[in-house]
């Protein structure tokens, strides 16, 4: 189900102002790929133009490729409702469906998709939150709204709805930002559990996170306030953190600035 | 967040002395005392001025009541110059909610569409003029509703009228004999209209605060524009609709002189809503008011009683809607 997801010459703009400029990278199948980079600097925007969730903001467009395996998700036809159901997102804040029990916000996104027998809703809901690591911690209270629960298990709830529906890829944006160090750590070993079956690619502030939990990092940067954000460079985690061979990387991951 | 338990407990508070309280409510400068002492004041007020109406209302009703010769909840008659006198409420009763509810039937779901519309799916330059024409809605006086009720809605209403009693006379409820459409229908669509601001402009408001990330947690699912409305909108707006409708109901329930102006009342209650006839309690009020005794104004206050009872209980009854599902709200969120 993994796919890759391959970049080339991708632009965006938030009405006239180019927020991130000329990226490209190979984001493999089955890994972990973090992006860093200070505030700013387009990582966030670059996430989502992978799902074409940036358009959804006003005066949002891109120019550029983004290939899921042969895909392109900017193709000409293609329904950006189907390419969000293909590339699943887990947002900083965790947002269940505040009106909705835990079990409904699981199949929410089945529910959207397609008729399911109940028997299946309730097969599919128990897998996708044994797969967030949350059902021994809700299966007894599943008809309770998803908002009662702590932050940390709200967010797992979120990652449960967003691979409820099987996607290809799961991008994560700054997903453990507003949960505590336990909670923290809980998500970071249920990432590195779904890289088993998914593409992810996860936006963080956290360098130690990003060299926990990631496969390979990129390093955004901006060369001042209202230039556009550019892809520094992409490597393995290892050589990013030990031996980047970009100076501003290295300098970005020491302290010296951002 | 997590509610791990905390290890060492501080020890319990000494109970404050009235010094403390006082500072805790913020009441220790002068500044901080007048305010509190006039919203206080401002608070108190509005239960005297409460006690006061209901006081007044229940006094002079009694009054009337005592002597009234027929039951003052079925009887189909207003007849307080006689002696003995014989007047009830039966047919202002079923008029006034049979009025509001048909009312609110049309103006509900127009006013959650106009509301949907202007927020979620109209350009922003135009979102603005028609939220400032129906603002203007508003502020037209209802004597000029009435007034275009009377002289337009009507002589329109008997194209619609024939449409009706051809398809759905069989019913009942859609059959009409010719007569003028000075009726109940007519009356609710008017009251429609004049209702249609207020509950759109509130229920505007409430979709307008919805979260951006309960929209984008529908959107990153691949949820198309109105299922993100049906997923996240009017989930979250649901309580502030049933605000707003009510607001609206509080409205059509105490219309007056749209509804004096294009009823042709009598007391009877027509089975048909094409049938003119029938009444409202404000409507009888006003038509009714200039020419009574001082017994007949104690009647037609007792009449204002139950209109009064009405909609406290349709408040009350809205407010357990909105509260029966709290925990589900999107205020926790």
């Amino acid at each position: 189900m993994a796919k890759r997801i391959d970049v080339s010459g991708l632009t965006a703009y938030y009405g006239s102002h180019k927020a991130i400029e000329d990226i490209s990278m190979t984001v493999e199948p089955r890994s972990v790929t973090a992006f860093i980079g200070p505030s700013g600097c387009g990582k966030s925007t670059f996430l989502r133009t992978l799902n074409r969730m940036h358009e959804v903001t006003a005066g949002g467009r891109v120019e550029g490729k983004v290939l899921l395996d042969d895909e392109d998700l900017y193709g000409t036809g293609i329904d950006p409702v189907s390419v969000r159901r293909e590339v699943g997102m887990v947002f900083q804040r965790p947002n269940p469906f505040p009106t909705m029990s835990i079990f409904d916000n699981v199949a929410a996104g089945l529910r959207l998709n397609g008729n399911y027998k109940k028997s299946e809703l309730a097969d599919i809901v128990e897998r996708s939150l044994k797969g967030a690591n949350l059902w021994n911690e809700v299966k007894d209270r599943l008809n309770k709204p998803g908002s009662g629960l702590s932050g940390g298990q709200q967010q797992r709830l979120c990652i449960a709805r967003a691979i409820a529906v099987e996607p290809n890829v799961l991008l994560m944006d700054e997903p453990c930002s507003a949960l505590d160090p336990i909670s923290t750590l809980a998500i970071e070993d249920l990432i590195g559990e779904l890289k088993e079956r998914f593409t992810i690619v996860i936006v963080t502030h956290n360098m130690q996170q990003a060299a926990r939990v990631s496969d390979r990092t990129a390093f955004f940067n901006l060369a001042a306030v209202g230039q556009p954000g550019k892809l520094i460079e992409i490597d393995d985690t290892e050589r990013i953190f030990s031996n980047p061979s970009v100076q501003a990387t290295e300098d970005y991951i020491s302290g010296r600035f951002g | 967040m997590d509610t791990t338990q905390i290890a060492d407990a501080p020890p319990p508070a000494p109970a404050p002395t009235p010094e403390q309280k006082r500072a805790a409510r913020g009441a220790t400068r002068p500044g901080d005392r007048i305010f509190l002492g006039l919203s206080r004041g401002s608070g108190i007020l509005l239960l005297v001025i409460m006690a006061a109406i209901a006081g007044f209302l229940t006094y002079r009703a009694v009054l009337a009541i005592s002597k009234d010769e027929g039951n003052f909840l079925t009887t189909f008659e207003w007849n307080t110059g006689v002696n003995p006198p014989v007047f009830g409420i039966a047919v202002l009763a079923y008029g006034t909610i049979i009025s509001s509810i048909i009312a609110m039937v049309i103006a509900v779901p127009i006013a959650v569409a106009i509301a949907l519309f202007l927020t979620h799916y109209a350009p922003r330059r135009l979102s603005g003029p028609i939220a400032y024409v129906i603002d203007l809605l508003a502020a037209v006086p209802s004597i000029v509703y009435g007034l275009w009720g009377a002289l337009v809605l009507v002589p329109y209403m008997n194209g619609l009228f024939g449409w009706l009693n051809d398809y759905l006379g069989w019913t009942g409820i859609f059959s009409w004999q010719n007569g003028a459409p000075r009726s109940m229908l007519t009356v609710g669509i008017l009251l429609a209209i004049m209702i249609l601001p207020i509950i759109t402009n509130v229920s505007r408001e409430v979709f307008r605060q919805v979260p951006q990330m309960h929209e984008e947690a529908a959107l990153a699912l691949g949820a198309t524009r109105w299922e993100v409305i049906r997923m996240s909108v009017l989930p979250f707006g649901r309580s502030g609709v049933i605000s707003a409708s009510m607001l609206g109901l509080g409205r059509a329930l105490g219309e007056t002189m749209a509804v004096a102006t294009v009823l042709s009342p009598d007391f009877l209650i027509h089975t048909s809503l094409l049938d003119p006839g029938g009444g409202t309690f404000a409507q009888n009020i006003a038509s009714k008011f200039s020419e009574a005794t001082e017994f007949g104004r104690d009647a037609l206050i007792a009449s204002g009683l139950v209109l009064f009872v009405i909609t406290l209980l349709v408040n009350g009854a809205a407010r357990a809607i909105i509260a029966r599902r709290k925990e589900y709200s999107g205020a926790n969120a």
